[in-house]
């Protein structure tokens, strides 16, 4: 909302500076976000009058004009305009002066002329045409204002001197959407004076001249409140200076007297007004009803638009004239050549609007304040002023006789007034008197111990919504503060810990930490290589996304990880090492339920010769870290986006944790990614699963451990895992590691056989072991290779 | 025997003299003092000798030894220490040359700021909850007061996923669920991701985090909330940190306050980081709305409370001057690595 600080000093004396104004304004509630001071960057543009113009001896599309501006000589200046005459009175910059969009005029010479200055347009005011409906907007802003002396400030003769405050005005609010609205916050804000005006209609008795005009409301729960009136022989002229101004102070272009008058009401009530052409109503009959499914109105806008019978319409014997609170129809709005017009003032149903306004995606100055919920006792002051701009703008004869519909209740309401509550809710200390004091600076009197609320403030319904009034002219910043008591303690979970320590150690490992949307397109499972019915398609779909990439919510964010990987390699960094922990959202078959979100830890590598046995290695020491244990390692082909050979699935006693893989090379091409990249994805609902905290303390070994080194040949085939396996299995209760740390093929080895080199360390816990101990459980081990047909190497 | 004595003594002397290496000194020893040695020797024919001669061919001799074994032990140090000397000279190197480094991992931007957040609101006695992200529409509108057409919702551009679930368009939900499921003295933060159909640009983003809070139990009062939040502030800015409330509307809360943190860059005087108001908006709070608490089966004639709801974007860009929020969700190395 934008205020005019001169339209507001129709109702407030104030006279304080724009600053101290915002500030205060703002403390008490009413938010400026800014205040603009008209024509403030204008400087030396001044009212001169054209003395002579004469040709240019140089060229022939400019002429050489003697202005007077006043004080001293007369200036010389060079123009090009074709719209002077001799005695016009007009803007001039002056030598050193500033335009609006900050240009600064030095004296000059224009082929060969000296040019004193230049005499300015509407748009290097920062005007345009509906500002001065009389003036061009291609040649010089002609005046024709009578009262002037020449060499006077330019801003002052034109009204180009107003402030303009602009209010965050919150939903609750929507009194505030109005100049009179925001003169009852200012009085009470700086203790002033409101002085409201009751509107006077002159009005002629001509009923008999509108006899047949009825209003009917079949929509009363949608249309609580329709009052209009009739105003006879209409004439549509531009509207005078002050009301051109105002509403350019509101951002509202001037159109003509009676559109600038519904304007200029709206603004200043807070009630959206609208005027119809009385001819163009079929049947000389208003109603508010439901529009038939897929009847179709043409707004003011020029749009077409299909209704449907969710949507409340003005309309006459035949057909919508307005989407009632929202916008008018082209075909009845107010034309040059109308005569007759009905004016409207309502209270329509705020949801329908809200509803309607969403629908048709057209939000206006009128819906957004029918959506928050207005005033039905304005509507008659605010019809009544309308009337009252009218004839004094000469513009019309306003008929006597009201229409009127009144389906409100008149309920008050009364919010019992207790000030003991206040007081310590609040923690202040202010008297019953001082708390009166206040609210009756905003209208509200305490009577019998209750608070009566005017009707313009609908938002305060409780004891607590007087606490607020209390508080915000008391001032916030005046209560005092004071810590928490009691003996509370905050604590982080052992899952809010845990993730800490995934995050922690994937940092000691090298990787740094990122965070992606979680929303994606669905060409991602495309560049993953998901099959069409693959279970991870199935995502969660944004009805209303900003574009493709925000669609769907992703089932897997490793496609988050390709796409940062991605840009990384794009934009040439060397190497990228990097998780997440991040959130992947399952739909739920049975969609009454939410869908499952589950925590995921995502890791993802390029570059610096990492290899999937770093990776793995890094996926290792992560679990230890976690204290898991019995992790196993597996072969794993089944992954759409990873390296059939190269991906590995991590479990933990028979349960899934995740994966640790090269991408698969065609995802790389799909993501642009020219070199070998890895994933590890672990589940950290998993993780935690398998985690066992429960550290007690195992005494550190006193006899020293033996170590023995076994060469063996087995089938290339043969998966090292599953060789340390078998001496697992076979060794018995001796053993404490095995250490693979050689593996060769080639030369002296069968073509399809390997040699793996093993490090078997026994140990006993409680004496040295005998050469006896040792010899058997080595000799266990090699019977179990024999087993499986894996043999010594000799 | 006392010549010999004597004898041993200065060849001992002149062999330790040019002993050059521990080699060359325990040769010496074992000539002299080992078991075969020529000292040895002599001890051993002592038997041979009168009583008078014993006692000081005896003393003698051990002179000779103590002599010689000073000796040895001094310059075997001397050479030690020569050789050591030697070694260090010889094994200088260029400390200057790079060392070998393993790759550090780096914290995201975001997570240094919502760490430090969060263990100022544990050291406050608060606990942490997290909530789902996909909600329904009753525990992110309804619940708080905001009915179905609520005009506003319009405060908050919401992505539907159908008429009743969405993407939570901030972390208040998690409250709801918290004081459903948990009977007062309540204090906990639920920091998170939200999210809100605004385009992508500098200052915005389809998703973005929150840190919202909230304190329910007896005797609640305003002085209570403005009293944690100042702390957080100081706890987050510095004890010289200014904050100011100013009365604002929010449908969960009344009486409802946004929070004003004096410019950093101009003291208040105004400058373009402040828009010229000398102030940085930077949190929305209130006191929990009865209507609100009563939703949660919380009866607001006993209890109140209070809530808020902190931009964590927003901090860390002030605390890091990041002018681009989109470098946040980028995830380039090249940014990652300066945190």
């Amino acid at each position: 909302m934008n205020l005019s600080m001169k339209w507001l000093k129709d109702f407030v004396d104030i006279d304080v500076s724009s600053r101290e104004f915002a500030e205060k304004m703002t403390m008490s509630g009413s938010k400026v976000e800014k205040y603009t001071v008209e024509g403030e960057k204008l400087n030396r543009v001044v009212v001169g009058q054209v003395l002579a113009i004469d040709p240019h001896p140089n060229a022939d599309k400019l002429v050489v004009c003697k202005v007077n501006v006043g004080a001293g000589e007369p200036v010389q200046i060079v123009t090009g305009a074709k719209n002077l005459t001799v005695n016009d009175i007009v803007p001039v910059a002056l030598d050193g002066s500033t335009l609006t969009d900050g240009t600064k005029i030095k004296k000059s010479k224009l082929r060969g002329v000296e040019s004193c200055g230049m005499m300015c347009s509407l748009g290097e005011l920062g005007l345009s045409a509906s500002d001065f409906p009389h003036a061009v907007e291609d040649g010089i802003f002609v005046l024709d204002e009578q009262n002037y002396s020449l060499g006077q400030d330019i801003r002052e003769v034109i009204g180009l001197d107003d402030v303009t405050v602009e209010f965050e005005i919150t939903p609750n609010r929507a009194d505030c959407l109005s100049v009179i609205g925001l003169a009852r916050e200012v009085a009470a804000t700086f203790d002033k004076k409101l002085t409201l005006h009751t509107p006077e209609v002159k009005a002629r008795d001509n009923g008999s001249a509108h006899a047949d005009f009825s209003v009917t409301v079949a929509e009363k729960s949608l249309c609580p409140f329709y009052s209009a009136r009739v105003v006879r022989n209409v004439k549509i002229a531009p509207s005078p200076r002050f009301i051109r101004e105002r509403l350019r102070a509101a951002g509202l272009r001037s159109i003509n007297n009676i559109v600038d008058i519904t304007n200029y009401v709206m603004l200043e009530y807070g009630q959206p007004m609208h005027a119809f052409d009385l001819h163009r109503i079929d049947g000389s009959q208003i109603i508010a009803r439901k529009a038939n499914n897929g009847e179709k109105i043409v707004t003011l806008d020029g749009i077409d638009r299909k209704l449907s019978e969710n949507n409340l319409v003005i309309a006459d014997a035949k057909k919508p004239i307005a989407l009632a609170g929202v916008m008018g129809g082209e075909f009845s709005s107010v034309a040059g050549d109308t005569t007759d017009i009905v004016l409207e003032s309502a209270i329509f149903d705020p949801i329908a609007v809200r509803k309607a306004s969403k629908e048709q995606n057209l939000h206006t100055d009128s819906s957004f304040r029918f959506e928050k919920g207005l005033d039905k006792n304005n509507c008659i002051p605010a019809l009544n002023r309308a009337c009252e701009l009218i004839e004094l703008l000469g513009a019309g004869e306003v008929c006597s006789q009201f229409f009127a519909v009144d389906s409100t209740d008149s309920h008050v309401t009364k919010i019992s007034f207790d000030p003991d509550f206040i007081n310590s809710f609040l923690n202040i200390n202010l008297s019953r008197d001082e708390m009166i004091s206040i609210l009756s600076k905003l209208e509200c009197e305490v009577v019998d111990g209750e608070v009566v609320v005017p009707s313009f403030r609908p938002d305060l319904k409780i004891k607590n919504d007087i606490a607020e009034e209390i508080a915000r002219f008391y001032g916030y910043n005046k209560i005092v503060s004071t810590p928490l008591r009691g003996s509370h303690y905050g604590k982080y979970t052992d899952r809010q810990r845990f993730d800490q320590k995934i995050s922690a150690t994937m940092r000691a490992l090298g990787a740094s930490e990122i965070t992606t949307y979680s929303f994606v397109s669905p060409r991602e499972y495309d560049k993953i290589l998901l099959p069409d019915d693959h279970p991870l398609r199935k995502s969660v779909v944004i009805s209303n996304p900003l574009g493709e990439d925000t669609s769907l919510m992703r089932t897997t964010a490793v496609v988050s990880m390709l796409g940062v990987l991605s840009s990384n390699y794009n934009h040439k960094n060397e190497t990228a090492q990097l998780f997440e922990i991040a959130r992947e959202y399952i739909p739920n078959d049975n969609a009454a339920d939410l869908p499952t979100e589950n925590h995921k830890l995502i890791a993802g590598f390029y570059g610096y010769g990492i290899d999937f046995l770093h990776v793995k290695g890094i996926c290792e020491n992560l679990l230890d870290s976690l204290f898991i244990t019995g992790y196993d390692f597996a072969a794993c082909s089944d992954v759409a986006y990873f390296h059939p050979g190269r991906c590995a699935r991590v479990c933990c006693n028979d349960t899934l944790l995740g994966h640790a893989a090269e991408v698969h090379p065609a995802v790389l091409e799909n993501y642009e990614i020219g070199t070998r990249a890895y994933i590890i994805e672990l589940d950290i609902d998993a993780l935690f699963g398998a985690a066992d905290f429960d550290i007690v303390y195992k005494p550190i070994p006193k006899f020293a451990a033996v170590n023995r080194d076994l060469a063996l040949i087995c089938d290339k085939c043969t998966p090292v895992g599953d060789v340390k396996k078998i001496i697992e299995s076979s060794a018995g209760r001796l053993l404490e590691k095995v250490t693979i740390f050689d593996v060769y093929e080639g030369k002296q080895i069968p073509k399809d056989k390997k040699s793996v080199a093993i490090n078997v360390s026994l140990q006993s816990e409680s004496a040295t072991l005998t050469e006896e101990q040792i010899n058997s459980a080595i000799k266990k081990i090699i019977k179990a290779f024999e087993a499986q047909n894996i043999t010594l190497r000799s | 025997m006392q010549t010999q004595l004597k004898n041993i003594k200065v060849e001992a002397e002149k062999e330790i003299a040019s002993a050059k290496t521990p080699k060359d000194i325990e040769d010496v020893r074992v000539k002299y003092l080992g078991k075969k040695g020529a000292l040895t020797a002599i001890l051993k024919q002592m038997g041979g000798l009168s009583s008078d001669e014993r006692p000081i061919i005896g003393q003698l001799a051990n002179e000779v030894r103590d002599f010689i074994g000073e000796r040895i032990n001094a310059s075997m140090k001397k050479i030690k220490k020569a050789r050591l000397d030697e070694q260090l000279s010889a094994e200088k190197i260029d400390v200057t040359l790079p060392g070998v480094r393993k790759p550090l991992g780096h914290k995201h931007p975001l997570s240094i700021v919502l760490d430090e957040v969060k263990e100022i609101f544990v050291g406050m006695g608060f606990d942490i909850v997290d909530g789902p992200e996909i909600e329904t529409d009753y525990y992110n509108f309804e619940a708080l007061n905001m009915p179905k057409h609520h005009p506003a919702r319009d405060t908050q551009d919401t992505f539907y996923i159908d008429e009743n679930t969405l993407m939570r368009t901030q972390t208040s939900c998690v409250q709801i669920r918290t004081m459903e499921n948990s009977e007062p003295p309540i204090r906990i933060i639920s920091p998170g991701r939200v999210y809100r159909s605004d385009a992508v640009d500098a200052t915005h983003s389809p998703l973005f985090h929150q840190i919202e809070g909230l304190v329910v139990d007896r005797g609640i009062t305003f002085s209570d909330l403005k009293g944690t939040l100042e702390t957080f502030f100081q706890a987050l800015y510095g004890q010289g940190c200014v904050v100011r409330f100013r009365p604002h509307h929010f449908p969960y809360t009344e009486p409802s306050a946004e929070v004003d943190v004096q410019c950093f860059s101009c003291g208040g005087r105004g400058c373009r980081l402040c828009k010229n108001e000398g102030w940085i908006e930077i949190l929305g709070c209130g006191m929990v709305h009865p209507v609100v608490l009563k939703n949660c089966g919380i009866d607001p004639e006993i209890y109140s409370g209070f809530a808020f709801g902190v931009g964590l974007e927003r901090i860390a860009m002030r605390r890091y001057n990041i002018n681009d929020m989109r470098l946040f969700y980028e995830n380039d190395v090249r940014f990652l690595n300066q945190f």
